[in-house]
């Protein structure tokens, strides 16, 4: 018995360093992963400011004429045409569009998952974000403005400090939901670790280890995160004094 | 159209909300001399915030004309940052910033706005704390504050931009009574030193003390002003009479 668990062992990850696949693997992972995050939230932000300041300042800039209301009116609609077709695709279909549509004569394979990921993890940054704008109280924009603040200050001395605090344990959530998510970039044939615990099972013919060992890597990696949001969260907390 | 005599003219005004299915101001005009203190009473969705809250345009009035120091505000034209500046506003929920000390609610207007040297907002924020109590809360968040102790913060944290007129939305309607007294007292201070005031209340003790004039407010309109006097002694209109006799 004993035996056989460490002959398959040996099948699966010492023989032709086998090992070192899923270590590649984990790699890509996380490249693509971090990657995808940092645009996310660059994206995430931007729209979640164009969204809010129509929300909240659309009026007022309406009322005083000019083209940026036109123009906030109009960046507005493609960021809600945006998130609607983001989050109402699979992410997998807009991984395939992007490798074999709009990125058909890009072959960095790695690159296009991350752009892909990148912009389907932006759609649900910027609810995230705009959520955390959404539930700082009225009064606190009241507040600002009765004392001449303009729209501007009040977003980044009041709101954004408070939104922050608040969209930081979502954020990181997300970037624990992301990890999971790019699992399927092995579609594009991109060597991530799933990908990688899938080309051991299919040479070695033998399942059980690879793709265990796959699982559990990516246990230990969400636990890990998991744990840091934690500690995060304890900080967060304790700054509020 | 000039009138030096008064700093607050309200011509008019009216306000929709939802496509004109509720009328929250219907008409209504009223003017306030500098250094007046006017309540404005009435039963609750008469209005009364809304007016208060045209005043430095919180609200934007549907039509009518509010002028302050001969300016029209409600032209969209018009700097409403700069406005704004000179109108202070206290809420009924302080609304104070719990991401800052109370000192830097005090002074992060006076700095970014007025470009004021932080030296120096600082040592108008601790005169102003001193004068009302606080000065040993100067460094404490707005959580660590009694309701008492929050309003009384965000009464001089709009004293701080040095405002013209201080508009006060019920600021004792969500303290505990024991707290009541304290808020009112600095209240009754500012109204001594002359500081323009226009006060939405429910304290009827206090607007019989401080007001020189009360408006009573019922369905959008003014429907009675007077001296309290007038106002407690001998109202007028049934609907005051009836209001009375519910508060009293
Ligand atoms: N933002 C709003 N949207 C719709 N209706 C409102 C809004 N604010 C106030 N109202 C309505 O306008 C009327 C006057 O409200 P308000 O000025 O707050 O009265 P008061 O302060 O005297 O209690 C009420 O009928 C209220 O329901
Ligand atoms: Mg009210």
């Amino acid at each position: 018995m004993f035996d056989r668990i460490k002959a398959d062992f040996i099948l699966n990850f010492v023989e032709s360093d086998r090992w070192l696949m899923i270590l590649k693997g984990v790699v890509a992972t996380l490249e693509i992963t971090s990657v995808a995050l940092v645009i996310g939230v660059v994206i995430g932000v931007i729209i979640a400011a164009v969204r809010s300041t129509y929300d909240k300042n659309g009026e007022d800039m309406k009322r005083r004429g000019g083209a940026s209301y036109h123009l906030l009116h109009a960046a507005n609609t493609v960021c809600r045409l945006y998130l609607t077709v983001i989050r109402g695709t699979p992410t997998v279909v807009q991984l395939l569009i992007a490798y074999f549509i709009i990125f058909a004569s890009s072959n960095n394979d790695i690159l296009v998952a991350m752009i892909a990921f990148g912009i389907n993890s932006g759609a649900y940054v910027a609810e995230i974000i705009r959520g955390g704008i959404m539930s700082i109280d009225e009064g606190q924009f009241e507040a600002g403005r009765s004392l001449g603040l303009n729209y501007y200050m009040t977003m980044r001395y009041v709101v954004v400090p408070q939104v922050i605090k608040n969209v930081l344990p979502a954020l990181f959530n997300e970037f624990i939901v992301l990890i999971k998510e790019t699992s399927v970039a092995g579609y594009i044939g991109v060597e991530d670790l799933t990908k990688m615990g899938d080309l051991i099972r299919s040479r070695t013919y033998s399942a059980f280890m690879p793709l265990l060992a796959v699982a559990a890597i990516y246990l230990i990696m969400v636990m890990g995160l998991t744990a840091l949001d934690t500690r995060l969260e304890r900080r967060l907390r304790r700054n509020e004094r | 159209m000039k009138d030096e005599s008064y700093l607050i003219r309200v011509e008019d005004l009216h306000k929709h909300y939802r496509d004109h299915t509720i009328h929250a101001l219907d008409g209504v005009s009223i003017n306030i001399k500098k250094g007046e203190v006017v309540c404005i009473i009435g039963p609750s969705g008469s209005g009364k915030s809304t007016l208060l809250r045209s005043l430095n345009l919180m609200e934007m009035p549907s039509s009518g004309h509010i002028f302050v120091d001969d300016v029209d505000i409600t032209d969209p034209k018009i700097d409403i940052n700069l406005h704004r500046q000179k109108m202070g506003m206290v809420f009924q929920h302080f609304n104070l910033f719990p991401n800052m000390t109370v000192q830097k609610n005090m002074t992060i207007a006076p700095e970014k706005v007025l470009k004021k040297n932080p030296d120096e907002a600082k040592k108008q924020a601790l005169a102003l704390l001193e004068r009302v109590g606080l000065s040993d809360r100067a460094d404490a968040y707005p959580d660590q504050l009694s309701g008492g102790q929050k309003q009384r913060i965000a009464i001089v944290r709009a004293l701080m931009m040095e405002p013209e007129v201080m508009l006060f939305d019920e600021p004792t309607s969500a303290l505990d009574p024991e707290m009541v007294g304290e808020v009112l007292d600095v209240m009754k201070e500012l109204a001594k030193e002359g500081m323009t005031m226009v006060v939405v209340t429910h304290e009827m003790g206090f607007a019989r003390e401080v007001a020189e004039r009360i408006v009573f407010m019922d369905s959008g309109k003014i429907i009675e002003t007077g001296t309290p006097e007038e106002i407690f002694e001998s109202p007028k209109s049934e609907r005051l009479q009836s209001f009375l006799a519910k508060v009293l």
